[in-house]
């Protein structure tokens, strides 16, 4: 798959911020005043940022609205009406503790639940595809919200919870990726089956129907780069994790120092979701002879 | 909606012989004309006459080679359009309602002006049926000629699909899949007509006709025969002239004996 730039921010920072937002929710003694103002002013940020980086890459971004009609089929769809909802529970929930200092208890727990449901629809609209049975699988969900859950801990200054829970976000990353090695082959799909002719013995790609790519092979046959994938998985890992959690061990957690652990992590995320979509395998490319 | 229909009253679609496509693409042009004269949007194309030129198609055909163990490969024309599937996950995923299957005809179609171009359809359709048109910003995808086949102001004979009418090999066939006694459930009944990616269970409309099994050279030929020579000694006039010039140099079989 063509790792858009667009689609790549907009994962990596509203992972991360509703990752927040639903620590900030869930906070028993959460900031009031300007404390909070800025916290939660950072994570809207990052959410919403990410929100209208992922309407870049529409072809008719002003009927946008009509996004929001077919939660009952589509994942896209609920993943804007999910993010909606906890961004206006959150909202409220941000203006009691930074104008009245008064944390409005369930409001913070439904707004919580709210993030991580949209996290959880983010990682469906990926999830759900059998064309690409590297993403078609639950666990996409599981390194989907690992990762904003750890990434929220680092940014709402849960330092303790944060190294922990990047452990097991790496080891849902590490089982993601090894799993994905195989899921193309283990679907079974080949041009075998695409044409039907597969019991009649080898087929093979003879000519492309065009001369220069078109827009099904630039957006689903992106081999550029496929190469360099294992040292991409180390450097993603070592950006979104070891380092991280080295900066944390070795140095007092102060402001500064978890937001140099945070924007290594964010950096980790990208590069780990850039290889999201360029390690992506689509069935279209069976037809074409490419993978 | 994007829900999808329980059942169609009817399942509007596609035959495609294997065996008679020739390749010859006059479909993929016809349908281009049509579909960027008529309904929607039309089919953009970049840089044409410049590097890499690029287009919105809603048909394309590949080429494909099958080769079986000890026999010669065979080539196999390939038309790939949208199979209209019963269970079509393009349709599902849409955010917009632009994406539909009708209820009345099952035809799978999109409406542009709901349409915000986020491409999510062409992302969950396994065979590259849809193209999101670089100047339009909206999907497009094969109609089934939904502006002709109903179209009583067109002569009964153009009342369907452009890439079926055009086809000089009559390797497309167009109907009623919902009626048994069609001509494309005959066809796909008595030729065994496949599903394209099966295991996806997209349950599409569309059929694909395999290519007729090839003779091989080592078959018995019911023609040879009549080849046979009807007479190995050659008598009177005609042996006399065999003679007189088998004696002459230059004979075949002298040569070979020379070398
Ligand atoms: S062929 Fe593709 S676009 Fe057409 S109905 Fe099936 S899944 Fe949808
Ligand atoms: S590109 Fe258009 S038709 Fe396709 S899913 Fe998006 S809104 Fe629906
Ligand atoms: S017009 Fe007919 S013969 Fe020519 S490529 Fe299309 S299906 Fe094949």
């Amino acid at each position: 798959m063509h790792p858009a730039a667009s689609v790549i921010i907009f994962t990596t920072l509203s992972g991360i911020g509703l990752g927040m937002l639903a620590w900030l929710g869930i906070d028993p003694t959460p900031p009031t005043g300007w404390a909070a103002f800025w916290n939660f002013l950072l994570a809207f940020a990052l959410t919403v940022g990410g929100l209208i980086s992922s309407t870049f890459h529409l072809g008719h971004p002003e009927r946008a609205l009509k996004a929001f009609t077919q939660w009952r089929t589509s994942w896209l769809s609920r993943e804007g009406v999910c993010s909606v909802a906890a961004l206006s529970v959150m909202g409220l929930y941000a203006a009691g503790l930074v104008f009245f200092a008064k944390p409005i208890a369930p409001l913070g727990y439904i707004g919580a639940g709210l993030s991580l449901l949209t996290v959880y629809t983010t990682s469906m609209i990926y999830a759900q595809l059998a064309t690409i049975p590297r993403w078609n699988t639950p666990l996409t969900s599981v390194l989907y919200l690992s990762l904003a859950i750890a990434g929220g801990a680092l940014l709402a200054g849960r330092t303790g919870a944060a190294m922990a829970l990047l452990l097991v976000a790496a080891g849902a990353q590490l089982i993601w990726w090894m799993k994905g090695d195989t899921a193309f082959a283990d679907r079974g799909s080949d041009l075998g089956t695409a044409t039907g002719l597969g019991d009649r013995g080898e087929v093979r790609s003879l000519a492309h129907p065009h001369t220069s790519p078109n827009y099904l092979m630039r957006e689903f046959v992106y081999v550029v780069a496929r190469k360099h994938v294992q040292k991409l998985r180390i450097i993603a890992m070592l950006l979104m994790v070891a380092l991280p959690l080295l900066i944390l061990v070795a140095l007092p957690a102060n402001l500064f120092v978890i937001a140099l652990a945070a924007a290594s992590h964010l950096a980790g995320v990208a590069t780990s979701r850039w290889l999201f979509f360029a390690e992506a395998e689509h069935t279209v490319g069976i037809y074409y002879g490419m993978r | 909606m994007t829900d999808l229909p329980t059942t169609t009253d009817k399942k509007l679609g596609l035959v495609i012989d294997l065996d008679t496509c020739v390749g010859c693409h006059a479909c993929v042009i016809s349908c281009k004309g049509w579909n960027t004269e008529n309904y929607g949007a039309p089919l953009s194309d970049q840089r044409p006459y410049g590097e890499e030129p690029m287009g919105t198609f809603l048909n394309r055909v590949h080429s494909y080679e099958v080769k079986a163990e000890g026999q010669a490969a065979q080539t196999v024309h390939f038309p790939k359009s949208c199979l209209h599937c019963e269970n079509a996950p393009c349709v599902t995923v849409c955010p917009t309602g632009a994406s539909y299957k009708r209820k009345e005809d099952g035809i799978v179609l999109v409406n542009e002006q709901s349409c915000i171009g986020c491409g999510l359809c062409a992302w969950a359709c396994p065979y590259g049926a849809r193209e999101l048109d670089q100047e339009e910003g909206v999907m497009k995808k094969c109609t089934l000629c939904v502006d002709r086949i109903y179209n009583e102001n067109l002569p009964e004979e153009d009342r369907q699909p452009a890439c079926v009418r055009t086809c000089p090999a009559g390797a497309r066939h167009f109907g009623d899949f919902a009626d048994p006694e069609s001509n494309v459930s005959i066809l796909t009944a008595e030729r065994g007509g496949m599903d394209l990616m099966p295991e996806l269970d997209t349950a599409p409309v569309n059929k694909y006709l395999p290519p007729r099994l090839k003779d091989s050279f080592d078959d018995e030929s019911i023609l040879a025969p009549f080849l046979d020579p009807v007479a190995e000694e050659t008598q009177g006039f005609m042996g006399w002239l065999d003679k007189q010039l088998s004696r002459l140099p230059g004979d075949t079989k002298t040569q070979s004996e020379d070398v």
